[in-house]
């Protein structure tokens, strides 16, 4: 063979690996997609919707867990999300190079990669062993700090993106800088800003470890924000485990429900994401 | 008529001393749940650290009946199974990367990029109970009998791959660990093969070279820092995964030759026992683990963040 071809055959073999290594990803994500269909479509009925989980070995719903898990989310969000647009704020106008940005920046991106299993335990030593017991409250606690990474970074990212020119032009009518950042930079980076509080929601969503012992889980409707309260990964965690078939299918139907949720919020943010690049040219 | 009203000017300056300090607290807060992570653990982990003392990173025991607790089983489970993981996700994402960035037709980058990113956004808790319903009967059928009888006489590596099939353990946690960082290691090094200058590559491409060639000489030397980011990145996520490996690892307190057979890793052993756990030397011990985690993905995850700094200040820098 000369060497000619073998550099070709080389080539060629390197190229067909890489086109089989993107195929089994995709088909991963096929398999996953199409198990949860398959198995979600079989358990999901009006039902789900309507009524509490089940004891075991009877009928049910999700709507408790599906309940819990919405307050939660949303209590991790308004918590979670102030904290994290404020802080980008700080990094992206007042403390732009300063060393003490660039160490929070660095601690930043640690958290957003952190186990969120410890942000769990975290939760647990300050909150729940302080309270005596597991509660909503403490749960939504455990996701807002899980929130905090995520809508700061994207803050900061958006607040960059922003032209100088606004802020200058604001500045020189004798805005201040809360004012120029309140009326100028967050309406022009609003759909950022947005994008940045959908993935947060994606994220804290479907978190499992941080909520297994602080909010822990509740068979029944609860309102109480100082109780156990239920949501849905939890219960998606005990029922697909448990030996009940009515239980494994309510797994199954939360399962596609969870994940068709995420799978929306995160195509909807990098749609926006998308727009906004396509509108104002590649980020700076 | 003054202009320039002095009472509006001192509101303007109180309401701006305000936000700032409100945007600071915020970002300092930052630094406090850090802080506050690691002062807890170490605080909630001191009875078992006090009582035990080095051994128990040393002692494979766990026993709750007699309240002896040592970590070095969960601590082999979380190694291997990430070692593993990485063992077949670098490959894999390295090949995706390369496909995106130079294979890719323009048409089907974004889908396909979308796709790859989706996978990351799929819950933990997917991918554990599709890795006990599927992926775990599928390997105990068909990958694990081939592996024992044609891997289990092998010297050397021979042990690795005795006993019976399980379907859960070791290797299936490695398997589900790999599906799940892949995305993200294809990401960070899709990101860093497109910093490559399409001048470095197109001098490759006219000396003759061929894709392959071009890749191996010219991208990969200069994406070397972003790509090693990129895998510690992965590795710090692998490392700390919860759910998934919890469904598929099997929780057996001990260190197996074999990779088949059952294992547990730290956060599992957590995930698992954390809320039946009674007695506060029990809770102590796990809290311990989760120290021990601490350190392990703090360490791995802020190495890999000063590689990636480090590359995206060199970009900034004229070439």
């Amino acid at each position: 063979m000369s060497r000619r071809t073998l550099r070709k055959c080389i080539n060629g073999a390197f190229l067909a690996l890489s086109l089989l290594a993107t195929l089994t990803g995709l088909a991963c994500l096929a398999a996953i997609l199409w198990t949860l269909i398959s198995h979600g479509i079989a358990g999901l009925s009006l039902h789900v919707f309507t009524e509490n989980t089940p004891p075991p070995g009877s009928e049910g719903g999700l709507l408790n867990a599906l309940y819990g898990s919405a307050v939660m989310t949303l209590l991790g969000i308004l918590i979670g999300s102030p904290i994290g647009v404020l802080a980008g704020t700080y990094l992206a106008e007042y403390g732009k190079t300063s060393r003490i940005s660039t160490l929070i920046r660095f601690i930043n991106d640690i958290l957003l990669s952190a186990p969120s299993i410890i942000i769990g335990l975290f939760i647990y030593e300050l909150i729940v062993v302080r309270m005596g017991h597991f509660s909503a409250l403490a749960g939504g606690l455990a996701l807002a700090v899980l929130a905090i990474p995520v809508t700061l970074r994207t803050t900061e990212d958006m607040l960059n993106l922003v032209p100088t020119g606004m802020k200058d032009s604001s500045a020189a009518l004798g805005a201040y800088p809360w004012r120029t950042t309140i009326s100028v930079l967050y309406p022009a980076a609003r759909s950022g800003i947005v994008t940045g509080l959908l993935l947060a929601i994606a994220r804290i969503s479907g978190e499992t470890a941080p909520l297994l012992f602080t909010a822990l889980n509740n068979q029944f409707w609860s309102n109480n924000l100082n109780a156990p309260m239920a949501n849905l990964p939890v219960v998606i965690f005990q029922f697909a485990l448990s030996p009940y078939k009515e239980w494994q299918n309510l797994a199954w139907a939360g399962a596609l429900v969870i994940t068709v949720t995420i799978l929306i919020l995160s195509v909807s943010a990098r749609v926006i994401l998308a727009l906004l690049q396509s509108q104002r040219g590649p980020a700076r | 008529v003054a202009i320039i009203d002095p009472g509006h000017a001192a509101k303007q300056l109180i309401l701006e001393r305000i936000f700032r300090s409100a945007t600071m607290a915020a970002a300092m807060l930052v630094l406090l749940i850090l802080g506050g992570v690691f002062i807890s653990l170490v605080h909630g982990a001191w009875p078992a650290l006090k009582h035990f003392g080095f051994s128990f990173v040393t002692r494979e025991i766990w026993n709750p009946v007699t309240d002896q607790y040592g970590a070095l089983a969960p601590i082999y489970g979380t190694v291997v199974t990430s070692l593993i993981a990485m063992l077949l996700a670098v490959p894999a994402g390295f090949g995706v990367a390369l496909f995106l960035t130079e294979l890719c037709p323009p048409l089907l980058k974004r889908p396909i990029g979308v796709a790859v990113e989706l996978l990351a956004a799929v819950p933990s808790i997917i991918f554990g109970i599709w890795g006990l319903f599927v992926l775990a009967p599928v390997l105990q059928r068909h990958v694990q009998p081939w592996l024992i009888a044609h891997l289990g006489g092998v010297a050397v590596i021979g042990p690795l791959f005795k006993g019976p099939p399980f379907g859960i353990g070791i290797l299936t946690a490695s398997v589900v660990l790999a599906i799940m960082v892949l995305p993200f290691i294809a990401a960070t090094m899709r990101d860093v093969f497109d910093t490559v200058p399409p001048m470095l590559k197109e001098s490759g491409y006219g000396l003759g070279a061929t894709t392959w060639e071009v890749i191996w000489n010219v991208v990969v030397p200069h994406s070397r820092a972003g790509m090693v980011g990129g895998i510690m990145l992965g590795l710090g996520r692998a490392l700390g995964e919860t759910m998934a490996v919890t469904f598929v690892i099997g929780n057996a307190h001990r260190i197996s030759s074999s990779l088949l057979a059952p294992g547990t890793t730290i956060s599992s052993s957590i995930a698992n026992e954390f809320t039946e756990a009674v007695g506060d030397l029990y809770t102590s011990s796990l809290i311990a683990l989760g120290l021990l985690l601490f350190f392990i993905t703090f360490t791995v995850i802020a190495a890999a963040q000063t590689m990636l700094y480090r590359l995206e200040r060199s970009k900034g820098a004229p070439a």
